[in-house]
């Protein structure tokens, strides 16, 4: 296949260059096949003598079943050969780092500042077992309870809890506190959560494992669902409302306040979906719609890496009234000392083990230390100004449109559709996509269902410059462009990339799948 | 005014005046105003949030950070018997230097083209742990073990179609906790009565408790409380007679010494990867894995992502992608199983590197010497005076009991004892395990030496005394 090169389009005056990108290429074996039986990757201190004397031989103690009988097969390398091994993986990852990640709009990463990994690596933070003594941790508790104070002076609500270990669990740990709040009054009989179909599908699925009815409501041609078209749907069964605001498409949903009455109206909850916060920090509060509930991504709207996916906290703030079912321990502060209290009667219990991903709170709350409220804001208004620098440049490419709220500015991400273009070209969104991993970016459509068609979603947020977001346009202009003239060679993408078109239909068949090497060696022996 | 002067803020490339300005005049905007022109004034904030000031350069930052921090006094600083879910183990350099690069720490969704590395080391994780538990199929991890478990038994009373789990009570109190919550809805939970002399789940309670409508029996091996359960066999053919699903969770690093539990009978097993690899942080080293049998009627049930291997148009070429994905909420909002989403991916890759480095050798040896030395120190404990160890004639691994009600003192007082002596003493389970009266648990890992152990029992005779 000819290509590789953005030859036959020459950038235009003023644009950004194209890169002549290629990913690292390894061809790196699947780590089994890169085993040498004896080969040690690193030692394990040996037994003292005296320790063995005393205790004897433990494992021909063990009764006979519960002793294995042969080592786990693992692979056996020493121990440059698997640092090789992995730091030639790490360079066939592109990680936000590395690239014009405006791509992943509703979740875009924006720059983790390398200090705070500095401090999430100290031994001061790495090294603390969650079951020490109080008096022993009051360093982490302490910017526990800061960044607390700060999460409620930003959301405007009366508590929080860190545990949630991301943004779905922060959402089903609302859940779960909406239906304590129900069950407490004596209400047993609300089971409908009404969600809305640009609100992240967490909302959704979570709330059904919670065992409530899910009820979706779709938008106008304003980019929201119309007032009338909610209060159709809320009964004496309605528990709550799980909403994002701006939903995925970057519109704002200016009658929310009037949302949140009429839940209210009829009994029911409202919970706030601001795992990302990024376009209303500083701007406006959770609280100030009336909202009883709401969560943030640290690992988003705080800037903690998102580690491949995780680990990452979802922050959950409440109303005073709802505080009591918050999960334990809480950490409170009598002016001397801080205290984990566990003594709460009426708490949810636990939704996971200790008290949430403690790294990933203190690299937020240095992130916030290092802008303060004003920089908060400026965050805020300069996600919303590249978005809306964005959104321009984009609509300038033939075949691309924004539905919904024509003409409108938009808060801090746009969900676009190609379907101009592919009616055109045939191409599709995703190959667009993977056509522009060949320039060394990343692009994702969007979360399915695919409302608005041959969809794509970006979000530039603070952390990209103009000739970042300069940059990004041109690949896609390129690509949309090639999409005409040469559109085999996008079918055909990635060129540039580490590997090429993945064959999938394995993956859906169970007689081929394979999730393990074990498994794929099986299967591979009976075919 | 000083303070109203622009700021240029590092991270934030167009914090630049004359850039904002350019900006701006592109859009046809006077000012970032106009972007919110949907958001009510009555929901606007008015003036500036109330937040601590900045410290704006690094230097400062840093500073203020550390300055913190340095009222925490580490377990590396004193010497810690804690354990109970997150424990203390030497973590390889090779798992730091991997999991610090940008590349994989800042990732996050890459496709399997643009992210080939994330694939394929979190495909050699599961498929590392996978001979580690021999099972075929091994997930991307879930937020942790509490959250692994739950989900395990939500899978089983799907595939059951039944409502009633069996759980052995020798679990930790805060996991039982969040069981509660999440299978709240509409299962069951009935608790299995351990045998006060061995540790071990009580069969009679199992026989009595059993029905055609349990979906699932757990237990956890080794317990929490530290005793091997060496009837794993029995209770999983007594889940399986009542055609009930074998649950059972697991510190994978005693797998090098122990038998599998796919090997006496689970059906599927969960547990905690903390200890392959990741610093203790507080409780934020925590992942969590579900391994099943490669059958259809499993897999379709986990809600999480797995990552399969297939090939692509290259001949020889390996790529990577999503197994099923259309069982997940992904794909199917809430339709989907349960629901995925960010968990704790980086500590999956970073186990697979410690599996790598530790290699079946390095099991056996960390296994063999964990339970050695656990035993040392329960033998040496019980030989002082009013320390009892409850499950004394059961084998170990890594944890086990110690009861002071003979001191006359409480747990909280040996503990502060020992806290003034440098010693992080163990966990302590008065509230957890009433029946156990003032008991601790302790945990010993590969970090002790004997003078350690040695050390812990001279203090302990000192504060019981």
């Amino acid at each position: 296949m000819k290509n590789q090169e953005p030859t036959q389009l020459e950038t235009r005056y003023g644009e950004p260059k194209l890169r002549r990108y290629h990913q690292a290429k390894w061809d790196e074996p699947v780590i089994f096949e890169l085993t040498c039986p004896g080969e040690r990757g690193i030692l394990v201190p040996e037994v003292q003598e005296g320790i063995r004397n005393t205790a004897g031989d433990v494992r021909a103690a063990l009764p006979e079943k519960m002793r294995r009988k042969a080592p786990p097969a693992l692979p056996e390398l020493s121990q440059l050969r698997v640092l090789r091994h992995y730091l030639r993986l790490s360079q066939e990852n592109l990680g936000v780092d590395l690239n014009i990640d405006v791509g992943q709009g509703t979740c875009t990463m924006k720059y983790s500042p390398k200090i705070n990994d500095q401090f999430a690596r100290s031994s001061k933070m790495a090294d603390l077992h969650p079951l020490q003594d109080e008096d022993t941790v009051q360093g982490i508790l302490e910017i526990m309870y800061r960044f607390e104070l700060i999460l409620k002076e930003i959301s405007g609500m009366d508590q929080f809890s860190l545990q949630p270990a991301a943004g779905s669990a922060a959402i089903y740990t609302n859940v779960s506190i909406i239906r304590a709040y129900h069950h407490a009054r004596g209400d047993t009989s609300r089971n409908e959560i009404i969600t809305t179909i640009f609100s992240h599908p967490s909302n959704a699925a979570c709330a059904r494992t919670a065992g409530f009815k899910i009820i979706t409501l779709h938008p106008d041609e304003n980019g929201y669902p119309d007032l009338s078209s909610l209060k159709a749907v809320i009964s004496d069964r309605t528990a709550g409302l799980l909403i994002t605001n701006p939903e995925d498409t970057g519109i704002f949903n200016p009658r929310i306040e009037e949302f949140v009455r009429a839940i209210h109206e009829a009994g029911g909850l409202c919970s706030y979906d601001q795992a990302n916060a990024n376009g209303v920090l500083g701007i406006t509060r959770a609280r100030a719609a009336g909202f009883d509930l709401c969560h943030f991504n640290l690992h988003k709207t705080f800037s903690s890496p998102h580690g491949c996916g995780g680990p990452a906290v979802g922050a959950t703030g409440v109303s005073s009234e709802l505080a009591r079912f918050l999960p334990v321990p809480v950490v409170e502060f009598n002016g001397l000392k801080y205290h984990l209290n566990y003594d709460r009667p009426d708490s949810i219990g636990k939704v996971g083990p200790f008290y949430g991903v403690a790294p990933v709170v203190l690299r937020s709350y240095a992130w916030v230390m290092a802008l303060g409220a004003r920089g908060l804001r400026e965050v805020a208004e300069i996600a919303v100004l590249n978005n809306n620098y964005l959104l321009k440049k984009m609509l300038a490419i033939p075949g691309v449109s924004a539905p919904f709220a024509k003409g409108k500015r938009r808060i801090e991400q746009v969900r676009y559709s190609w379907e101009e273009l592919t009616k055109e070209t045939g191409i599709h969104s995703e190959e667009i996509g993977l056509r522009a991993a060949d320039f060394g970016v990343h692009y994702w459509t969007s979360h399915h269902p695919y409302v608005v068609p041959e969809p794509c979603t970006l979000e530039p947020t603070e952390s990209y410059s103009k000739e970042d977001l300069d940059e990004y346009v041109a690949i896609l202009r390129h690509v949309a462009e090639e999409a005409r003239h040469n559109p085999e060679l996008v079918k055909t993408a990635p060129h540039n990339a580490t590997i090429h078109t993945i064959n999938h239909s394995p993956l859906d068949d169970p007689a081929r799948w394979a999730m393990t090497w074990r498994a794929y060696l099986k299967k591979k022996r009976e075919t | 005014m000083k303070d109203e002067r622009p700021t240029v803020y590092p991270y934030i490339p167009n914090s630049v005046p004359e850039v904002k300005a350019r900006m701006l005049k592109d859009v046809g905007a006077a000012s970032a105003e106009d972007f919110y022109e949907s958001v009510p004034e009555k929901l606007r904030i008015k003036g500036r949030m109330n937040l601590p000031d900045p410290l704006l350069s690094e230097c400062t930052l840093k500073r203020h950070v550390e300055g913190i921090l340095a009222r925490n006094k580490t377990a590396g600083e004193h010497l810690s018997f804690l354990g109970a879910g997150c424990w203390q183990h030497h973590v390889p350099a090779v798992c730091d230097e991997v999991n610090q690069r940008s590349e994989f720490l800042t990732a996050y969704a890459g496709e399997p083209y643009d992210d080939h590395g994330r694939f394929q080391t979190l495909f050699e994780y599961t498929s590392m742990m996978g001979e580690l538990l021999n099972m075929d199929v091994v997930n991307v991890p879930t937020y942790d073990g509490f959250q692994a478990t739950a989900t395990a038994l939500r899978m089983a009373a799907r595939i059951t179609g039944r409502c009633e789990v069996l759980v052995a009570r020798t679990l930790s109190e805060g996991k039982l906790s969040k069981i509660r919550d999440y299978l709240k809805p509409d299962l069951k939970i009935r608790l299995i009565d351990y045998d006060r002399l061995s540790g071990h789940v009580s069969r009679n309670a199992l026989q009595t408790a059993i029905s055609s409508e349990t979906a699932a029996v757990y237990f956890e091996n080794p317990s929490y409380l530290g005793s091997i359960e060496v009837a794993g066999d029995e209770i999983a053919r007594t889940a399986h007679d009542h055609g009930a699903i074998s649950v059972v969770g697991v510190n994978p690093m005693s797998l090098g010494v122990l038998t599998p539990p796919a090997d006496y009978g689970a059906d599927i097993v969960c547990g905690d990867i903390q200890p392959l690899g990741m610093h203790m942080q507080f409780g934020g080293g925590q992942a969590g894995f579900i391994a099943t049998r490669d059958e259809e009627k499993y897999v379709m049930e986990f809600p999480s992502r797995l990552f399969g291997i297939t090939s692509t148009r290259v001949a020889g070429e390996y790529g990577f992608g999503d197994v099923a994905y259309e069982r997940t909420s992904f794909a199917l909002r809430e339709k989907g199983k349960e629901w995925v989403g960010t968990a704790a991916a980086l500590w999956g890759i970073t186990a697979g590197v410690y599996l790598a480095l530790m290699g079946p050798q390095g099991m056996v040896e960390i296994g063999e010497g964990i339970m050695s030395r656990s035993r040392y120190a329960m033998l040496e404990m019980s030989k002082i005076n009013g320390i009892q160890t409850p499950f004394f004639h059961s084998p170990h691994f890594g944890e086990f009991v110690a009861s002071f009600d003979d001191t006359g003192k409480t747990v909280a007082d040996i503990n502060r004892g020992l806290l003034e002596r440098g010693i992080f003493g163990g966990k302590d389970l008065s509230g957890e395990f009433p029946e156990l009266g003032e008991s601790a648990l302790y945990s010993v890992t590969e970090v002790h030496t004997k003078e350690d152990i040695d050390r812990l029992a001279t203090a302990l005779k000192e504060v019981c005394a």
